[in-house]
């Protein structure tokens, strides 16, 4: 598809925007709706777009398999990892309470300089803390599954004749 | 709003009538993809905005992506009914009967009274803004924090789904010395 100048130059305008709001979705997803499973699918779906439109191979050089490959587990262990870090801080396994901090409680003199509404806290506390990185692990993983097996399917060469597909 | 429910519900039916009777697979596809996208905007409507990403990213989106992948690899064409599926008819209306005999003992939509608005929920609700530091969202309070250990359980499931998955389909890519030399090991 990339012979079609209208697609590319969309494809290209709107990619940024796909993936800011997946990032806003992820990182938001506490706040308002969405959460790491949703950021995750919307992260590859931009991946997955860039694919279509200007080839496998230059997707592959954005996102290397080799390195997806890994994120898969890296989500996991993000996820498993926030629960040994409660533990490590004396709480019980994704127990994020053990997480709070016991610094930085006051806020700092300069917050009162800043406009608009004062944050209760200046750091997030430990369910805040926690929830976050539990979501990062599972947006980590489902980014790389779905690009994974997007590269898995498209990848594979029609068997019965040479006749190339809409994938290319 | 009635309207846009009303035309919604129909635009789904009509969708899926059309899905099962349609020919030509590649159409069939991309009306999958349009049942997907009217399924995320009856999720908005049901105040389910969580849901209704999901279904337009995965359902409308990436799934359709799939399987036009898996058309390019099979054929365009269903093959033509030679027999009337007479069995198949049969075991689909006693299901879909059975599935409305299951709806009429719902509770009625947003009844106030239904269980599901009783046993857990209200608790949640209520410990959840003192419980989570004023996180408003108790959907993601409930995924994230109360339930961590099912959500941990669900994304070693994605986990374990993808490594099959790339372990089924990668075999035969790499027999015949398809150009995957990104492999650094």
């Amino acid at each position: 598809m990339i012979s079609f100048p209208i697609i590319r130059v969309v494809t290209k305008i709107l990619i940024p925007y796909i993936l800011l709001f997946a990032m806003y979705v992820q990182f938001h997803g506490d706040f308002g709706p969405g959460g790491g499973f949703q950021a995750g699918v919307i992260f590859a779906a931009a991946i997955i777009l860039y694919a279509l439109v200007f080839g496998l191979q230059a997707a592959k050089r954005v996102a290397p398999p080799w390195a997806v490959e890994k994120l898969i587990a890296l989500g996991v262990v993000v996820y498993a990892g926030t629960g040994i870090a409660c533990m490590l801080c004396g709480g019980n396994f994704l127990d994020y309470n053990a997480l709070d901090h016991h610094w930085l409680t006051e806020l700092p003199a300069y917050i009162d300089f800043l406009p608009g509404e004062k944050p209760h806290h200046f750091l997030p506390t430990g369910q805040h803390l926690g929830i976050f990185l539990v979501e990062l692990g599972v947006g980590i993983t489902v980014t790389a599954v779905m690009t994974m097996i997007f590269y898995a399917f498209a990848g594979r060469e029609r068997l019965a004749n040479t006749t190339k597909g809409p994938l290319g | 709003m009635i309207i846009i429910d009303i035309a919604i519900l129909a635009l789904l039916a009509a969708t899926a009538v059309t899905v099962a009777r349609i020919q030509n697979l590649w159409a069939a596809v991309m009306f999958t993809g349009i049942y997907s996208f009217l399924g995320a905007s009856w999720m908005l409507i049901l105040d389910a905005p969580d849901v209704a990403f999901t279904e337009a990213a995965v359902g409308a989106g990436i799934a359709t992506v799939l399987m036009l992948g898996t058309l390019a690899l099979t054929g365009l064409k269903e093959k033509p009914i030679t027999k009337f599926p007479l069995g198949s008819l049969l075991v689909v209306t006693i299901t879909g009967i059975t599935l409305v005999y299951g709806t009429l003992d719902m509770p009625r939509f947003g009844d106030p009274n239904a269980p599901i608005h009783l046993h857990p929920s209200p608790t949640f609700v209520e410990k959840s803004q003192p419980d989570m530091h004023g996180l408003p969202n108790v959907v993601t309070a409930v995924l994230a924090s109360y339930r961590g250990y099912d959500t941990l359980g669900e994304t070693a499931v994605i986990f374990t789904a993808g490594i099959a998955v790339l372990l089924i389909l990668r075999k035969d890519a790499k027999e015949p010395g398809e150009s995957s030399g990104e492999e650094p090991s």
